[in-house]
C-alpha cells in the first residue's frame, strides 16, 4: 500500500529537501543576529542563476559533468563574496537599532538586488537540466525515480548533520552557541562577535544560494524567484519557529509533503498550500512549533 | 469586613526555581501593607501573579470578591488595580505630562478618535497629580532623560492617574534620597488616605516601613513567613535574621 | 501647523493640474499612492511595518474592477465608497490574525499575503483576467458619462478632495487618545496593557483605518489608469509605499502625500532612462534616507531611538 504513495513521498522529500535548505539559512542568521534577513530570497536566485551560467557554459565547452560541480560551486563564489560585504556593511550599522530600521535595511537591500539580478542576467528565464539528466533514473519497485530527487534527500540529511556538528562539536560552532545564548557576556569573556556574525551570516548566504542552485535544474530561473522563495521561507520558518533549526527542517517536511500533496489531488491549491498550513499552526502555536517569546522582566 | 485582596495558596516555579509557594494573604480596605524580605524571595513574582502578567500553575487571586486569577493585566486594570514598577514602565517618547495624561484618557475611555488626547479637562487632572508629586517643574520634559527618582514618579503618577481602589508599588522609594525619601512617602500617604486606596509597597528601607505601614508582610523562599505591625515585626529576631543583608 | 501644510499642499496641487495639463494625471497617481502610504505611516507610528500593504491597494483597485463587471456599479462616488468598504472589511477580518504579531513576524506575514493574493489574482484567470487583469471604463458621474478629458479632471478633483480630506481625518486620529495610544504602543506594550487599554485592539483599529485608505488609493488608481493587473498587490509596490511613507517621515500626515509627488515626478521624469532600476533605485533610496536623511525619518527614528536610555 505504502508503494503506491512511494512517489508521492519522494517528491514531498526532495520539495522538502529544497525548501530546507533555503529555510534553515534563514533561521541560523536570525538565532545569531536576530535579523530577518529579507533579501535571503535574492541569494538563492543568484545562487541559481549562477549555477546556471556555470552549467551552460560547461555543457557548451564539453564538460557536462561541470554541471553538476556548478551546484556547489555558485555557492562557495557567492557566499565568501557577498557574505562579508554585506554583513559588515549592511547589517552591522542596524546592530543594536530598531528591528523596524532592520527591516527597513534588509528590504531596501531585497529591492537593489532583484533589479542588480535583472541587469547583469537579464529578464529572460533561464533554464539548465543537464546536471539531472546526467543523474539519470532509478527503477525501484517497477517505478521510476530521478536519481536527482534522491540526492537532494541525501544532501539535506548531510547539511542538517554538518549544521548540527558545527553547531555542537566545532570551535566557531561553540562560539555560536555562546553569542545566541547571550551576546553581552559572551563578548565579556572575550570572544569576537563580529567574527561570529559573518561567520554565521555567510553560511546563512550559503545555504540559500546553495537552495537555489540545487533547484536550478528543476525550475526555470526567472525575475521573482527571489520574492516568491523568501516568502516560502518565512513560512516555513514561521512554522517552525523562528530561530529554530529543528524547527526548521520539521517545517520543511511539513511543506514538502503538503504541496506535493496538493500537486497530486488538488493542483490549484499547490501555491497557496504552504501558507494555510502556516495559518493553521499560528492559530495553535502562535510563534511556531518550537518557537516562543519571552516576557520581558519588569 | 471582606478583604479587598484575597490570595489562597499562590504557587508557581520557573525551571527549577519555586518563586511561589503557597502564598496565603488577606488585605483588608484602606491599609497600607509593606512587603519587606531578601531579594529573589519572590515579591516582585507576586506582584506580577496578582496583576495577571504570569499566571500560577495553582492557587486563586480574588480583588473584591470576584476571581482575577486567570484575567490579563488589561482588566485587571481596568477592575480597580494599578501597579506602579520596580523599573518605571514608562512611555519614552513622550513628555511626563503626556504619559499621565494618556493614563487618564485611558480611564476616561480610550476609544475616543474625534477630540485630541490633549485637551484641557485630560491636562489638568494630569497637572493636579503631577504637582501633588512634585513633577510639575518637569511636565514637558520627556521622560526618556529624566533622573531615575523622577521616572519611579511619573511611574507612580501614571498609576495614580487611573484612580485605582488597590495600589501596588514596588520600591517606590528606590531610587529617591534618604532627605526626599519623608516628604515623597508623606504626599503619597496623603493621597492615599484622602482618597481612601488600598496600597500595598514592597520596601528595603525600614525606616519607611515603620512610619507608615499599618501592616508588614515578611517574604521569604516564596511565601509569607512572617506577618504583623511594624513594631512587632521589625523587632523580632527571627525576622531580623531573615531579612539581614537586605538594608 | 499641519493643517497650514495641508492647505498649502492642496493650493499647489490644484493650481498645477491646470497650468501644466499633463501633470494633472501624474498628480492623481501621487494621491492614490499617497493615500496608501498614509496607511502604512500610521502603522510605523506603532513600530509596525507593513511590507504588504500592496495587498490592499490591490483589493480596492480589483474591487472597483469587479464592481463593474459584475455588480453594474457605474457611478464614480458609489465605486469609491464601495471599494473603500470592502477593503476595509478585508484589513478587519486580515487584521483579526495579524494583531498579535509585532515587527518581524508582522512584516513578513503582510508581505506573504500580499504575494498569496498576487499568485491568486495571477492564477484564477477566469475571475480576475489572470495576469492581463482587467479593463475599468471609465464611470459616469452623478448619472453623466463625461469625454475621457472632461473625466480626468473631475478626477484629479475629487483626488484632490480625498487628499485634503482624508489628511485631516488621519491627522485629528492620530492626535486622539487612540492615535496616542499607538505611538505607546511602540514605546512601552506592557504600560499601555497596564493602563487597562487593549493594545490588539489599538493595533487593529489603526489596521483596518490603513487598509480602507489603501483600498481608496487602489481605487482611485483603478479609475485613473483604467486597466487592474495582478502587479499591483506585488511586493515591489509595498516597497514604493514604504518608502513614501518614510521619505515622508516629516511632518507625519502632509509628508504621505509630499512623499508620493516627489516619488511620481521623479518616476516620471525617470521612465525614459531607468525604468529597468526602477526598484533598485527605490531601494538605494530607501537605504540612503535611512543612512544619510534622518531628518526623512524624522518622526520614526527620534521616537525609536527615544526607547534608548541615552538620546544621539
Amino acid at each position: 500500500m505504502i508503494a503506491n504513495y512511494l512517489p508521492l513521498i519522494v517528491d514531498g522529500l526532495a520539495d522538502a529537501a529544497l525548501i530546507f535548505f533555503v529555510a534553515v539559512g534563514l533561521t541560523l542568521v536570525f538565532s545569531v543576529l536576530r535579523i530577518l534577513n529579507v533579501a535571503h530570497g535574492s541569494f538563492y536566485a543568484l545562487g541559481a542563476y549562477l549555477s546556471v551560467v556555470i552549467g551552460t557554459f560547461a555543457a557548451g565547452h564539453g564538460w557536462p559533468v561541470l554541471s553538476l560541480g556548478a551546484l556547489v560551486i555558485s555557492p562557495l563564489l557567492i557566499a565568501p563574496t557577498l557574505g562579508p560585504l554585506i554583513e559588515r556593511t549592511l547589517l552591522r550599522w542596524t546592530y543594536g537599532r530598531p528591528q523596524a530600521l532592520q527591516i527597513l535595511v534588509t528590504f531596501g537591500l531585497f529591492l537593489i538586488l532583484e533589479d542588480l539580478q535583472k541587469l547583469v542576467f537579464g529578464v529572460q528565464p533561464y533554464s539548465q537540466d543537464i546536471s539531472m539528466q546526467l543523474l539519470g533514473t532509478s527503477h525501484i519497485g517497477g517505478i521510476v525515480y530521478l536519481n536527482y530527487q534522491l540526492l537532494l534527500i541525501v544532501l539535506a540529511v548531510m547539511v542538517g548533520i554538518c549544521l548540527r556538528l558545527l553547531l555542537k562539536k566545532s570551535r566557531i560552532g561553540k562560539l555560536i552557541v555562546a553569542v545566541v545564548a547571550d551576546e553581552e557576556l559572551a563578548r565579556t569573556v572575550g570572544i569576537n562577535a563580529p567574527r561570529v556574525f559573518v561567520f554565521a551570516f555567510s553560511i546563512g548566504v550559503f545555504l540559500a544560494a546553495l537552495g537555489g542552485a540545487l533547484a536550478s535544474p528543476t525550475i526555470g530561473v526567472a525575475p521573482g524567484l527571489g520574492a516568491e522563495i523568501i516568502v516560502l521561507a518565512f513560512a516555513v520558518v514561521a512554522i517552525g519557529g523562528l530561530g529554530q533549526i529543528e524547527g526548521a527542517a520539521l517545517a520543511a517536511i511539513l511543506v514538502g509533503f503538503t504541496r506535493a500533496a496538493a500537486i497530486y489531488f488538488a493542483p490549484e491549491f499547490q501555491p497557496v498550500a504552504p501558507y494555510l498550513v502556516m495559518v493553521a499552526v499560528l492559530i495553535i502555536r502562535p510563534y511556531g512549533l518550537f518557537g516562543s517569546i519571552g516576557l520581558r522582566r519588569i | 469586613m471582606n478583604p479587598i485582596l484575597a490570595v489562597r495558596d499562590l504557587r508557581i516555579s520557573f525551571g527549577g526555581i519555586v518563586a511561589a509557594n503557597g502564598i496565603d494573604l488577606d488585605i483588608y480596605p484602606h491599609e497600607l501593607i509593606a512587603v519587606i524580605g531578601p531579594n529573589g524571595s519572590g515579591k516582585t513574582t507576586f506582584l506580577n501573579l496578582c496583576t495577571g502578567y504570569i499566571h500560577p500553575a495553582s492557587g486563586t487571586v480574588t480583588f473584591e470578591g470576584k476571581a482575577i486569577t486567570e484575567l490579563p493585566p488589561r482588566t485587571i486594570t481596568r477592575r480597580g488595580i494599578a501597579r506602579a514598577f520596580q523599573i518605571p514602565q514608562l512611555f519614552a517618547g513622550h513628555s511626563v505630562i503626556e504619559n499621565v495624561m494618556l493614563a487618564v484618557a485611558a480611564r476616561h475611555g480610550i476609544w475616543d478618535v474625534m477630540r485630541p488626547l490633549v485637551r484641557r479637562s485630560y491636562r489638568d487632572e494630569a497637572r493636579e497629580i503631577l504637582d501633588l508629586l512634585t513633577l510639575g517643574d518637569v511636565a514637558d520634559r520627556l521622560t526618556a532623560i529624566l533622573p531615575e527618582g523622577m521616572r519611579k514618579l511619573a511611574d507612580i503618577a501614571i498609576a495614580m492617574a487611573l484612580k485605582p481602589r488597590l495600589l501596588l508599588l514596588d520600591e517606590p522609594t528606590s531610587s529617591v534620597s534618604t532627605m526626599e525619601k519623608i516628604p515623597l512617602m508623606d504626599t503619597i500617604v496623603g493621597v492615599l488616605r484622602a482618597e481612601k486606596i488600598t496600597a500595598l509597597f514592597v520596601e528595603h528601607d525600614m525606616d519607611v516601613v515603620e512610619r507608615y505601614a499599618d501592616r508588614v508582610l515578611v517574604w521569604d523562599n516564596g511565601r509569607v513567613a512572617a506577618e504583623g505591625p511594624p513594631h512587632e515585626v521589625l523587632h523580632s529576631a527571627d525576622v531580623l535574621e531573615r531579612i539581614i543583608g537586605v538594608t | 501647523m499641519v493643517v497650514r501644510y495641508i492647505l498649502i499642499l492642496a493650493v499647489v496641487a490644484g493650481l498645477l493640474p491646470i497650468a501644466v495639463p499633463w501633470l494633472g494625471f501624474v498628480f492623481t497617481l501621487a494621491v492614490s499612492k499617497g493615500l496608501a502610504a498614509l496607511g502604512v505611516a500610521m502603522l510605523l507610528r506603532g513600530g509596525l511595518i507593513s511590507i504588504g500593504h500592496a495587498l490592499y491597494f490591490a483589493t480596492g483597485a480589483y474591487a472597483v474592477a469587479f464592481l463593474m463587471r459584475d455588480a453594474g456599479i457605474g457611478d464614480l462616488l458609489l465605486l469609491f465608497a464601495f471599494a473603500t468598504l470592502i477593503t476595509t472589511a478585508v484589513g478587519f477580518l486580515v487584521g483579526a490574525f495579524m494583531v498579535r504579531y509585532r515587527t518581524i513576524f508582522f512584516a513578513m506575514l503582510n508581505l506573504a499575503v500580499s504575494m498569496v493574493f498576487f499568485t491568486m489574482l495571477s492564477k484564477l484567470y477566469y475571475i480576475t483576467g489572470g495576469t492581463d487583469g482587467l479593463r475599468v471604463a471609465t464611470p459616469f458621474l452623478l448619472g453623466i458619462q463625461l469625454s475621457r478629458g472632461a473625466f480626468d479632471l473631475v478626477l484629479q478633483n475629487a483626488a484632490l478632495i480625498v487628499m485634503v480630506a482624508s489628511a485631516l481625518l488621519i491627522d485629528r486620529y492620530l492626535k486622539s487618545p487612540l492615535g496616542e495610544a499607538l505611538g505607546a504602543i511602540d514605546t512601552n506594550e506592557v504600560r499601555l496593557e497596564y493602563l487597562g487599554v487593549s493594545a490588539r485592539g489599538v493595533i487593529w483599529a489603526a489596521y483596518t483605518v490603513s487598509a480602507g485608505l489603501a483600498g481608496l488609493g487602489g481605487a482611485i488608481s483603478a479609475v485613473a489608469i483604467g486597466h487592474v493587473v495582478p502587479e499591483l498587490s506585488y511586493w515591489t509596490v509595498s516597497g514604493q509605499l514604504v518608502l513614501i511613507a518614510v521619505l515622508g517621515g516629516i511632518g507625519g500626515v502632509p509628508g504621505a502625500f509630499i512623499g508620493a509627488f516627489f516619488l511620481e515626478l521623479v518616476r516620471t521624469f525617470a521612465v525614459g532612462v531607468a525604468a529597468e532600476v526602477w526598484n533598485a533605485i527605490i531601494g538605494i533610496s530607501l537605504l540612503i534616507v535611512i543612512f544619510f536623511l534622518p531628518e526623512g525619518l524624522y518622526g520614526l527614528i527620534q521616537r525609536l531611538e527615544r526607547r534608548r536610555p541615552n538620546p544621539k
